[in-house]
């Protein structure tokens, strides 16, 4: 089924109560409704405020980098042989990926809060270091939760939070990876809801959050946009972007949601195979739950018991995805689609060595689809991949595939 | 009326408070739960609190943490609970049992199928951590269609306008949260405790049970002086993880610590 979207239909969503469609919503503990609450109010007046906005902006402009480029992958798209790719270079943000968009928008929001104190979660260390650089910058006392066994895959980008002054707290409860980082988190932030703003890294958790984190990184798809016309004469075909809790694919696509011919494709970590049980697709493998203050798809067994995920990429190694992605997939409008650990490891040597970018392992799902897709196209058409961070901080992991000693 | 008011309007006419004792079903052995809810009412217990074990349990501290982790690895399901609470009921038709835990294993197995298992088990009420009354409009009315009390969480950062909300949604008491925090987290504090909760009782009629923070019959009996009720839960967590590996000295040192509150909370008849 897919219905035709429209700006008035978009503009409703999400509702008063924060729900797309069946998901989203706030389900947490009656401690931090207030700070929610108040937490909505604020952001929805500030959104329309020009003064947030020119502050906003500036700093994307002058801080982080923008715009980022929208580049034609011209020896990849030969070596393909189909349609046309591109690349969004969010890789060339300060920071190293699409994270400081978002950091930047909640950091300012916080200061007009008047809170001092920051929290998050990481996975892979990307959102940690995007959320201690804008801390370092504006001053405030930052803490980074993070699962140990992200600790370990991550240890460089540990580094770096602990070289901006942030204090990381390594996570043993659970599975020890991002779904246990952000349990963590939550609980410091009912202890602390005082003086703390928690910056949540993606498009999950309670409402305002999907909803803000999504504004934040739309500027990905209005630039796309933008440049796309500009460079290329129209509009893309499809755009293909990660999807671990999904704020690249959502900054990405809302800007493109009414315009019908673009297919959109988000692309989840199908680990070691989806018929394996071994990875961390929740919309292609999963079913409606909830968890993290959100209804959404879950991974999870038959008793409601939230199911430990396994990808090779950190950063989707989460078995939940922001709510707005799981409306999007049951209404039809995006196709969500996986690629194994393995095909996204091809997919990194191959972007390396043909265009002489290096694109982080979530980032690589997103390219090892849309090399399969583009390659069933015609050579008229346009593929912009979504280049959501560079790979630096996984040298170590594929060094060690490698059998090298990093 | 519910089993949870007929108790908490016979304590009110006597004067006295309430004693809620919280423990995790299926901790340390779901063989156990049963009869250490049966010790639990020995002890002095007017209602059981019977947490069902999550994965992710995010409004916890590592006491209760770890709890779910030992009901986990014996596979304790929200199913198996409910049947806990059944055979616990074939003895002890009196003393009502509230379920209390997050919302995703009643979502896995489906609200109304919940509903039908939880009120045929003879469970009382409904205490689901991560559902704040605007999320609950689904859910509530299968639990009062079966009798079953939804009870609902009161912070110190709820405003009166949400207390007045919440109170139209609650029936049987509310909790209301003593600390921010986690549970087993930060010391009380029993004047600020006595000040919201008066605020509350000007608020509402619905009885007032106050938790977290809770560790002996000092604070028991200072909080209950300003309350319903009062609800111990990490204490005694902690106290079956200290005891999990001799069942005998468990169920003594759980009513070594039950005893005396009941006691204080006794010693408060006027």
């Amino acid at each position: 089924m897919s219905i035709k979207l429209t700006e008035e239909m978009l503009g409703q969503l999400p509702d008063a109560r924060g729900h797309f469609g069946d998901y989203g919503g706030r389900f947490v503990s009656e401690t931090l409704m207030d700070s929610l609450m108040t937490l909505e109010r604020e952001y929805l007046r500030l959104k329309k405020d020009p003064e947030f906005q020119a502050a906003f902006d500036k700093d994307l402009a002058h801080y982080v980098g923008r715009p980022s480029p929208l580049y034609f992958a011209e020896r990849l798209t030969r070596e393909t042989g189909g349609a046309q790719i591109w690349l969004k270079r969010e890789d060339l943000n300060h920071t190293g990926a699409h994270k400081v968009n978002n950091t930047i928008g909640q950091a300012l929001l916080a200061s007009f809060l008047g809170k001092k104190r920051i929290i998050a979660e990481t996975g892979a260390g990307q959102h940690g270091v995007a959320t201690a650089t804008v801390c370092a910058r504006l001053g405030l006392e930052c803490h980074v939760f993070m699962g140990a066994e992200d600790v370990r895959r991550q240890s460089l980008n540990v580094y770096r939070m602990k070289l901006l002054g942030a204090q990381v707290h390594s996570v043993q409860s659970g599975t020890r990876t991002l779904k246990d980082a952000m349990n963590d988190a939550m609980r410091d932030w009912v202890a602390n809801v005082d003086d703390t703003f928690y910056i949540i890294g993606t498009v999950a958790g309670p409402h305002p959050y999907p909803l803000l984190v999504r504004d934040f990184q739309s500027v990905i798809g209005r630039e796309t946009r933008e440049q796309s016309l500009k460079q290329a004469g129209k509009l893309p075909d499809a755009l293909v972007a990660c999807v671990g809790g999904g704020s690249n694919a959502i900054g990405m696509f809302y800007p493109f949601l009414t315009d019908e011919s673009v297919q959109l494709y988000g692309v989840e970590a199908g680990g070691l195979g989806i018929e394996t049980g071994q990875h961390a697709a929740p919309l292609a493998a999963g079913r409606p739950g909830v968890l993290h203050g959100n209804r959404t798809y879950l991974m999870e067994d038959e008793n409601g018991q939230i199911a430990g995920t396994h990808s090779v990429s950190a950063g989707l190694d989460y078995p939940g995805v922001g709510p707005e992605h799981s409306w999007l997939k049951d209404i039809g409008r995006a196709n969500y689609v996986s690629v194994t650990d393995e095909e996204a490891l091809n997919a990194f040597r191959r972007l390396t060595r043909v265009e002489g970018i290096m694109p982080a392992l979530e980032t690589a799902h997103a390219v090892a689809y849309a090399i399969k897709l583009a390659a069933e196209m015609e050579p008229d058409q346009m593929v912009v991949i979504n280049i959501s961070g560079r790979g630096d901080k996984d040298i170590h992991t594929i060094a060690q595939l490698d059998g090298i000693e990093a | 009326m519910s089993r949870i008011e007929g108790v908490l309007n016979n304590l009110r006419e006597q004067g006295r408070k309430a004693l809620i004792p919280y423990i995790t079903a299926g901790d340390p052995h779901p063989d156990q739960t049963v009869e250490l809810m049966h010790t639990l009412v020995k002890a002095g217990a007017d209602i059981i609190e019977l947490g069902v074990p999550f994965s992710d349990p995010m409004a916890d501290g590592p006491v209760i943490q770890l709890a779910c982790e030992r009901a986990l690895k014996h596979g304790t399901s929200l199913r198996q609970v409910a049947g806990l609470v059944k055979t616990f009921r074939e003895q002890d038709p009196d003393t009502p049992v509230v379920l209390m835990g997050y919302l995703n294993p009643m979502v896995a197995m489906g609200y109304e199928a919940f509903a039908d298992i939880a009120a045929d088990a003879g469970v009382d009420g409904i205490l689901t951590v991560d559902l704040p009354p605007e999320e609950a409009d689904e859910v509530a009315p299968l639990f009062a269609a079966r009798k079953m009390d939804p009870i609902f969480l009161l912070a110190p950062t709820t405003t009166d306008e949400r207390i007045r909300l919440i109170s139209e949604h609650a029936s049987g008491y509310v909790y209301y949260v003593s600390v921010k925090g986690v549970t087993g987290s930060a010391a009380i504090d029993v004047d600020e405790v006595a000040r919201k909760v008066a605020n509350v009782h000007s608020i509402t009629r619905v009885p007032v049970g106050v938790g977290f923070g809770i560790r002996d019959a000092k604070t028991a009996a200072a909080v209950g002086k300003v309350s319903d009720g009062v609800i111990v839960g990490s204490v005694l967590v902690d106290t079956i993880a200290r005891n999990q590996t001799d069942p005998a000295q468990l169920k003594q040192a759980l009513t070594d610590l039950l005893q005396p509150m009941r006691k204080a909370l006794d010693g408060l008849v006027s």
